[in-house]
């Protein structure tokens, strides 16, 4: 009945669907709801999913690796580099303190002092997958808190490199037949001599920093003019693949060249089209790898001996803590982010898998410790968001720190966030002058050639259709305050502009209009701030016009402004009105007789009544009357 | 209670020091209207319909402005142009404003020693604000001697404080009572005995 893979499709899609809209209904994090769906359809609870559990698990590890690739696109190689003093200490302090501690224990215990150390190894990491994608789930990836655990799991993903190679080290038995078998170390660094090693290290990275510049980012240029929507999605997939690839051939892990690759094309113009492009698909891939985690849970083990496991697991889990806290301190973080950092990295993560694993085949680990940890790092997984849930109500409130700085009069805020789409003629004055002002919009436009050459030119600017609200979110909308509609075909502005409205009002649009007939569908999308392209320029011409014959400049200023308000009041009204044939021109030539009728008023009583500044005739004349009277 | 109306041009608020602080303390008070005209008539083009309407419906008026050659920013003389009409403000149907109270809230770089028959500006601040008295004088309202915030250029922030405070009590105080004997005898609203027995 398991055999068939459109039944097992079928049985994780549902199992997500179902626990997921569960989870997330009684305000969970997806990744519990995942983790259930996992122990639901897994071999202890429905049994659909039997042994092939850990086969699902190594395919949706791609999901980890492609979460680091997003990862990486989001972070500038600049904030990488200043990140360098944390990465190396706080992982360090981590890792190490963890590693010690845990070898302690479980020496203690009676273990192996080679049990012992490989154990150790696999519980001084964390999840990657869980904390980011709860942190991200909560947004809060810009916080200290975010970037502490950022720092943190990137450090482990390099390390576990180190200790994949340390392994056959520690084992009795011949190494090379074990090593060959596993797939992730029996490839090309394996073997190497130990110079070589470093070296073939070496060359890939730089093979990727490479290749990112001068492969990638032509191929998707020409990718992007072929206008193939599909196209983009193949072409991301490959990139990532590729990388992947590469690293499993050369034997780092995939996950930590995903991210490197990530980082190099942070900078493209690509950013945003490859983040909304693989989001989803990163999404269902994690999805699945929570899925397997759960479906590994053997419960056969924890049903021998469920005090042993029990202890264990809340001594790893009190150990881990304990160790983030004490390296929260030392890096002094607030109150509230050191207890987010305790309790979203206390679990084991998913390398823990593959170690043991490894270790398993090298026979280090007999079959009952593997069992054992297995569980355990299952378990400690699952219980991560619930740890967190209860940090979350019951810790977080009673310590209160929340991080509220109160700046002096900050009278101009630089740091709202504006999204500017369009950058031809229209957009690019704005874009201009708003940064000769110091703020910064983050730019899209659908030319791939334009933004090839504004990129040349120093502008910040990405390819990627704004009519696609994925887009428009990995452009950050959500923390947008204002988004800036210069696009010049009126149908995509209405597109646009609808989406966002729908999707995210708090947004401030401020949209550009072709002519009177496009303001009307605007105004009646609810949109108040229009910009008619024709308008000031043809004003300003008819403004010098009149100057050239002999009016007064300051005088037809103020009649401009007047007219503009007057048009601008007009066009309100007009928009309400329906468009049907004869009537709305009707209406319109009314509405036109009458804007025509209250300039000329304006003229004739211009001087005398309703423009009477600075003129001392009306007054004069007011003065006579009297005196005749 | 009445009223108050804070009339305030500044060109380059966002770059003083001294009017951020004043601002900032007295714009939240309950009561009054703050009126950046900077702000809402960027391109001078004053309404005047709007302005007279905001007029009806205060009894205060202050003319809060920085001193600039002596006397007020442009924008603000454009307001006084345009909206204090003939035979709406004065002229012989002119009655609008007749019974408000008026005064001038400044800032000067210059020291109050300065501002003197003997000191470099030859005059006292008084009397360069003749044109404003006799603005008001015409428009039948009550003209206060100013509030004035002087040597901007070396005040600590303490100082400033102080003063930025003052303004507050100054502004409880104009709500409630407050008047043309009160300041006799007096050449700046910030000595008079009433403001330092404002507690708040």
């Amino acid at each position: 009945m398991t055999g068939s893979l459109l039944f097992q499709a079928i049985v994780f899609l549902a199992g997500a669907i179902l626990c997921v809209s569960i989870a997330k209904r009684f305000g969970l994090s997806s990744v519990i709801g995942y983790l259930l769906a996992g122990v639901l359809i897994g071999p202890y609870v429905l049994g659909f999913i039997g042994e092939e559990g850990q086969d699902i698990l190594h395919f949706a590890e791609f999901g980890v690796v492609m979460m680091l690739f997003l990862i990486g696109l989001e972070i500038d190689p600049r904030n990488f580099w200043n990140m360098r003093k944390s990465i190396l200490g706080m992982g360090g302090i981590q890792v190490g303190l963890t590693m010690l501690l845990t070898y302690i224990f479980f020496s203690i215990m009676g273990f192996e002092w080679q049990v012992s150390l490989v154990i150790a190894m696999a519980v001084a990491l964390s999840s990657t997958a869980i904390a980011l994608q709860t942190i991200k789930e909560k947004g809060l990836m810009d916080t200290t808190f975010g970037s502490s655990a950022f720092s943190i799991l990137l450090f482990q993903d390099i390390i576990v490199i180190f200790m994949l190679g340390a392994l056959p080290l520690l084992s009795n038995t011949a190494t090379d037949t074990a090593a060959n078998e596993h797939g992730s170390t029996g490839s090309l660094i394996a073997s190497l001599p130990l110079g070589f090693q470093t070296l073939a290290i070496i060359l890939s990275v730089v093979l990727i920093v490479v290749a990112g510049r001068y492969l990638i980012v032509p191929l998707l240029r020409k990718v992007a003019k072929t206008s193939v929507r599909e196209l983009l999605i193949a072409a991301a997939f490959l990139i990532v693949f590729g990388i992947s690839f590469l690293m499993e051939f050369v034997g780092l892990s995939p996950a930590l060249g995903a991210f490197l690759g990530g980082v190099v094309l942070s900078n493209s113009e690509f950013k945003h089209e490859l983040e909304s492009t693989l989001e989803p698909f990163k999404n269902l891939f994690l999805g699945l790898f929570f899925m397997a985690v759960g479906a590994s849970i053997n419960f056969i083990v924890i049903a021998k001996s469920p005090l042993t496991i029990g202890g264990i697991l809340i001594a790893i889990i009190l150990l881990k803590a304990l160790v983030l806290f004490i390296t929260a301190r030392v890096f002094k973080l607030k109150m509230d982010q050191k207890l987010l950092l305790t309790f979203s990295l206390a679990q084991i993560g998913e390398f823990a898998f593959v170690l043991l694993s490894f270790a398993f085949q090298l026979k280090i680990l007999d079959q009952e410790t593997i069992d054992l940890m297995l569980v355990i790092t299952a378990l400690s997984m699952s219980l991560t968001p619930i740890i967190g849930l209860i940090n979350e109500r019951l810790i977080l409130p009673k310590v209160g720190t929340k991080e509220s700085i109160k700046r002096p009069m900050d009278h101009i805020a630089k740091s709202h966030k504006i999204i500017l789409v369009g950058f031809g003629h229209f957009g690019s004055t704005v874009g201009r002058f708003l940064r000769s002002h110091g703020v910064e919009a983050t730019i899209l436009d659908q030319d791939s050639n334009r933004v090839d050459f504004l990129r040349k030119m120093g502008f910040e600017v990405y390819y990627g259709d704004a009519t696609r609200i994925d887009l428009l979110e990995s452009a950050g909308i959500a923390e947008a305050k204002i988004l800036i509609c210069a696009i010049d075909n009126p149908n995509i502005t209405k597109e646009v502009t609808k989406l966002v409205k729908e999707k995210y009002p708090h947004v401030e649009l401020m949209v550009r209009a072709k002519n009177r007939y496009d303001a009307y569908d605007l105004l009646n999308l609810g949109i108040e701030n229009i910009y008619r392209e024709t308008l000031d320029t043809s004003l300003s011409l008819a403004k010098d016009v009149l100057s050239k014959m002999g009016f007064r400049k300051y005088t037809l200023n103020r009649q401009v402004q007047n007219f503009i308000k007057y048009d601008e009041e007009s066009i309100r009204r007009l928009a309400k009105e329906p468009k049907r044939g004869d009537e709305y021109i009707f209406k319109a030539r009314k509405e036109l007789e009458e804007q025509e009728k209250l300039l000329e008023d304006d003229f004739k009583r211009g001087i005398v009544d309703l423009d009477n500044h600075w003129d001392s005739e009306h007054i004069r004349k007011a003065l006579n009357e009297k005196i005749e009277n | 209670m009445k009223k108050i109306l804070i009339l305030f041009a500044h060109p380059k608020f966002e770059k003083s020091r001294a009017n951020l602080a004043l601002v900032d303390h007295i714009k939240e008070i309950e009561g009054i209207t703050f009126h950046d005209l900077y702000e809402q008539y960027p391109n001078f083009n004053v309404d005047v319909v709007a302005e007279q309407s905001l007029l009806d419906r205060h009894d205060v008026i202050i003319w809060h402005h920085p001193f600039y050659w002596y006397s007020c920013p442009p924008l603000m003389k454009q307001w006084i142009d345009m909206v204090l009409e003939f035979n709406w403000a004065y002229g012989p149907q002119g009655k609008a404003l007749h019974g408000k109270t008026c005064l001038n809230v400044l800032t000067t770089g210059g020291s109050k020693e300065v501002y003197c028959s003997e000191g470099y500006n030859s005059f006292t601040v008084s009397q360069f604000l003749r044109p404003f008295e006799q603005t008001a004088n015409l428009c039948g309202m009550m003209y206060l001697p100013p509030f004035a915030v002087m040597g901007t250029h070396n005040l600590t922030v303490e100082k400033l404080t102080e003063y930025a405070h003052s303004y507050g009590n100054l502004i409880e105080l104009l709500k409630t009572d407050i008047s043309v004997e009160d300041s006799q005898g007096y050449s700046f609203l910030n000595d008079i005995p009433k403001l330092k027995q404002v507690k708040l």
